[in-house]
């Protein structure tokens, strides 16, 4: 065994520095050049940065586009999903008064209409998309409490509906913080 | 709904394109031929000189566990200490607290097995030094550490008679320098510049639009996520894993993430083939896993995509599918794909949570786990595929009465029970652990415990059982996915699913690798019309049937209880 012990030690220093210290740094120093420099790209408003474009928010003000249901209330510094199970009798009551709730705030909303993002909570707690029929739904909602015309919100939405990869692969989703945002930007 | 389709075609097509050149590239690489990598040789001899080892020097297969067993024993000490105490050491700018001794012993163990099992949550339970000294390390090593072993069993079939396997130190070295930090290098700058934090600062302290104050984890990930898939080891920066939006920011880096964990366990198999000069042998082998592995998504699809029933009598319309746990930016489509193929090779990291994923989407995650050879981990999928070769060798040479050999060399009673010993430790310890934290639950419900068992589980029923299922499957397969439902940090299921992974590590790697030892010793009989041909379509057939028999009689019982009793309830 003896003849082993040496090499193995001398090996893991080796690697050591290799990997973790060249290779992290190199990775590090290259992402600089990236857009938000390695540390996370940032949204702004008004020259404050309101979040992280990638990170989503609780939105529960009526003014606002609501995001999905999240396991942790939105914490970025505790990422985590429900992991409630699909026969969970206590989930399903959850989700149903997710429903409830949707339908109290748009009088007029269809339970069939409402897409299942807006009631089930999301993998990471922290998803910034909804798909482009969950904010459609929210429409007149955040039209009366802006006091906008709804044309104007549902083109808002329009434009901020980001295409598949390519136009190929993938699902068509909204991201709800620069919706958000750029709500707050037309209507001060 | 098409595009998301779409989107997972061009993801297993590209995975396709990138690993059989790969293969090629690795058996080249193993070889000593000329490659344009050769260039690294300078480093690599530097590195060698450092060590004081001879990279020419020749081992037989014992020599070759001797020196990976010191090694992995050498990694497991020291990364215990740093765990425990890393709350005393530099680059921890959260102030992250020390592991518990059990923790840090499950931790240190998870990782140096390449299994990443994570019973603790990466914002909060480890240091950035942790993180890259410890984790990403390990993740870097412990993929070398089987695609190394794997070469060594690739050198008992090249020549008719040898027991000369190469040099472990050498093929640790090259696994590295040639195959995952290039590599890794690559795939981390994509993520870079594709959203995936790699600075060193710590959590950033901001007011949200709403005007919530929020705190945002963040931390040098992409140099991390791009070897946790690479080496199939699958533990994330974040607790999320690649659910989290920093850790997969769009579908472009899920695309990238989910072929960048499928292309080496492909490619060692097309390798294998091609360094033994047995090209037929090795698409065969690649046929019967692409099929496995095509049987196992497909039905995933279907569970997946037709949404959660009891939501639909809730009223609502599930679109593109099941979204519990899921991300809107992969949709359901991408979700049950990477749900697939994250439990066939074993990587375990998860882009949503597989808890919350359809009763029967848990029967196929759990089978990939317990078959653990339709590709298979880095290098060890292979060496798992090779036992139940020898199985199916040995079942058909009974059956057709001639005896069993494998490629030129005849098997005999010692290599066979070797494989049978392999093969029943897996069920020993899945129904094993299984039954003891059944018990545990049911019988020392209230017991004084810092968490006591009846507060493990987070869902009732069978669920419930699946989710300690799935634990120790996942423990014994050294995948690291969880149904993370379950309460796993505390002294119970630590030291449990630790005792686990070391079995379910080094029993499959010194099992195949002494079969391939002792085979290579012997007297090469050339192959006759009396050869059983094992890179035929009907011997293919065989070894699925034995791959399938073997399983199901050792885990039916176990699924009946689980996801299977779960949806008969759920479709009532």
């Amino acid at each position: 065994m003896k003849k082993y012990i040496l090499p193995s030690i001398k090996l893991t220093a080796v690697f050591t520095v290799i990997l973790c210290i060249l290779y992290p740094l190199f990775i590090s120093f290259a992402a600089k050049l990236s857009k938000g420099e390695g540390s996370g790209e940032k949204v702004m408003l008004n020259g404050k940065a309101v979040g992280y474009k990638l990170i989503g928010q609780s939105f529960t003000a009526p003014q606002y586009f609501w995001g999905r249901p999240s396991a942790v209330g939105y914490n970025a510094a505790g990422s985590a999903g429900s992991n409630k199970g699909p026969t969970n009798t206590d989930y399903l009551k959850e989700v149903s008064n997710r429903i409830d709730t949707l339908l109290k705030y748009h009088p007029t909303l269809q339970k069939s209409e409402i897409p299942a993002e807006m009631v089930t909570a999301s993998g990471s707690g922290l998803d910034p998309n909804i798909s482009v029929k969950g904010a459609e739904i929210q429409a007149k909602r955040i039209a009366t409490y802006r006091h906008l015309p709804l044309s104007k919100v549902l083109k808002l939405i329009e434009t901020h509906t980001e295409k598949p990869l390519l136009g190929l692969f993938g699902p068509k989703k909204v991201n709800v913080l620069a919706l958000n945002v750029a709500l707050d930007q037309i209507s001060k | 709904m098409q595009t998301e389709l779409l989107g997972i075609i061009a993801t297993f097509a590209l995975t396709l394109v990138i690993a059989i050149p790969l293969g090629n590239y690795l058996a080249k690489v193993f070889a000593g031929k000329r490659v344009w990598t050769n260039i690294f040789s300078p480093l690599e001899n530097l590195i060698y000189k450092i060590a004081g080892v001879n990279p020419n020097e020749q081992m037989d297969w014992k020599q070759h566990l001797k020196a990976m067993l010191t090694i992995n024993t050498l990694w497991l000490i020291y990364g215990f200490f740093v765990l425990m105490y890393q709350d005393r050491l530099p680059l921890n700018p959260d102030g992250n607290a020390g592991m518990s001794p059990h923790l840090a012993l499950n931790t240190i163990i998870s990782f140096v097995v390449n299994c990443n099992l994570q019973h603790y949550s990466g914002e909060s339970g480890v240091s950035y030094l942790t993180q890259q000294f410890i984790v990403m390390f390990l993740q870097f090593v412990s993929a070398a550490t089987g695609i190394a072993i794997a070469i060594s069993f690739f050198k008992a079939f090249k020549e008719k008679t040898t027991n000369k396997l190469g040099n472990f130190w050498q093929h640790f070295t090259l696994a590295i320098t040639r195959v995952l930090l290039p590599l890794s290098i690559v795939i981390a700058l994509v993520l870079a510049f594709n959203g995936v934090p790699a600075s060193y600062e710590g959590k950033d302290q901001l007011t949200s639009l709403q005007g919530d104050s929020i705190s945002v984890s963040r931390g040098p990930a992409a140099a991390m996520v791009a070897i946790k898939h690479l080496g199939t080891n699958g533990g994330g920066w974040f607790g999320a894993n690649s659910a989290h939006p920093l850790e997969n920011p769009s579908y472009f880096t899920n695309m990238v993430e989910a072929i960048s964990q499928m292309i080496i366990p492909i490619a060692m198999v097309i390798a294998f083939g091609i360094f033994i000069g047995r090209r037929k042998l090795a698409w065969t082998i690649f046929g019967v896993m692409t099929i496995g592995f095509l049987l196992l998504l497909v039905p995933t699809l279907q569970s997946e995509l037709g949404g959660n029933p009891k939501i639909a009598q809730l009223g609502i319309t599930q679109v593109s599918g099941a979204m519990e746990g899921k991300e809107v930016r992969f949709g359901p489509t991408a979700t049950a794909y990477w749900s697939t193929i994250t439990t066939v090779v074993s990587t375990g990291s998860v882009n949503g949570m597989h808890d919350s994923t359809m009763p029967l989407t848990g029967l196929y995650q759990l089978l990939a786990m317990m078959i653990n050879a339709f590709y298979g981990g880095c290098g060890v999928g292979l060496l798992n595929y090779f036992v139940y070769l020898i199985i199916a060798v040995f079942i058909a040479g009974l059956m057709v009465g001639r005896t069993p050999e494998f490629l030129g060399h005849k098997l005999e009673a010692r290599e066979v029970k070797i494989a049978a010993l392999v093969t029943l430790i897996s069920p020993f310890l899945i129904m094993c652990g299984t039954a003891l934290a059944s018990y545990t639950f049911t019988q020392h419900g209230n017991a004084a415990w810092d968490t006591t068992p009846s507060a493990w589980l987070n869902n009732p029923n069978f669920h419930g059982f699946s989710e300690m299922l799935y634990e120790v499957t996942s423990s014994n397969a050294n995948n690291g996915s969880g149904f993370e439902g379950l309460g796993d940090n505390n002294m119970f299921w630590n030291i449990l699913t630790a005792i686990i992974l070391l079995f379910g590590r080094f029993i499959p790697i010194i099992g195949p690798l002494a079969i391939a030892g002792l085979l290579a010793k012997k007297k090469y009989i050339p192959e006759s019309a009396g050869t059983l041909k094992i890179d035929t379509k009907t011997f293919a057939l065989m070894t699925f049937a034995i791959i399938l028999v073997l399983n199901a009689l050792s885990y039916f019982p176990a699924l009946a209880l689980g996801p299977i009793a779960e949806y008969f309830t759920m479709i009532k």
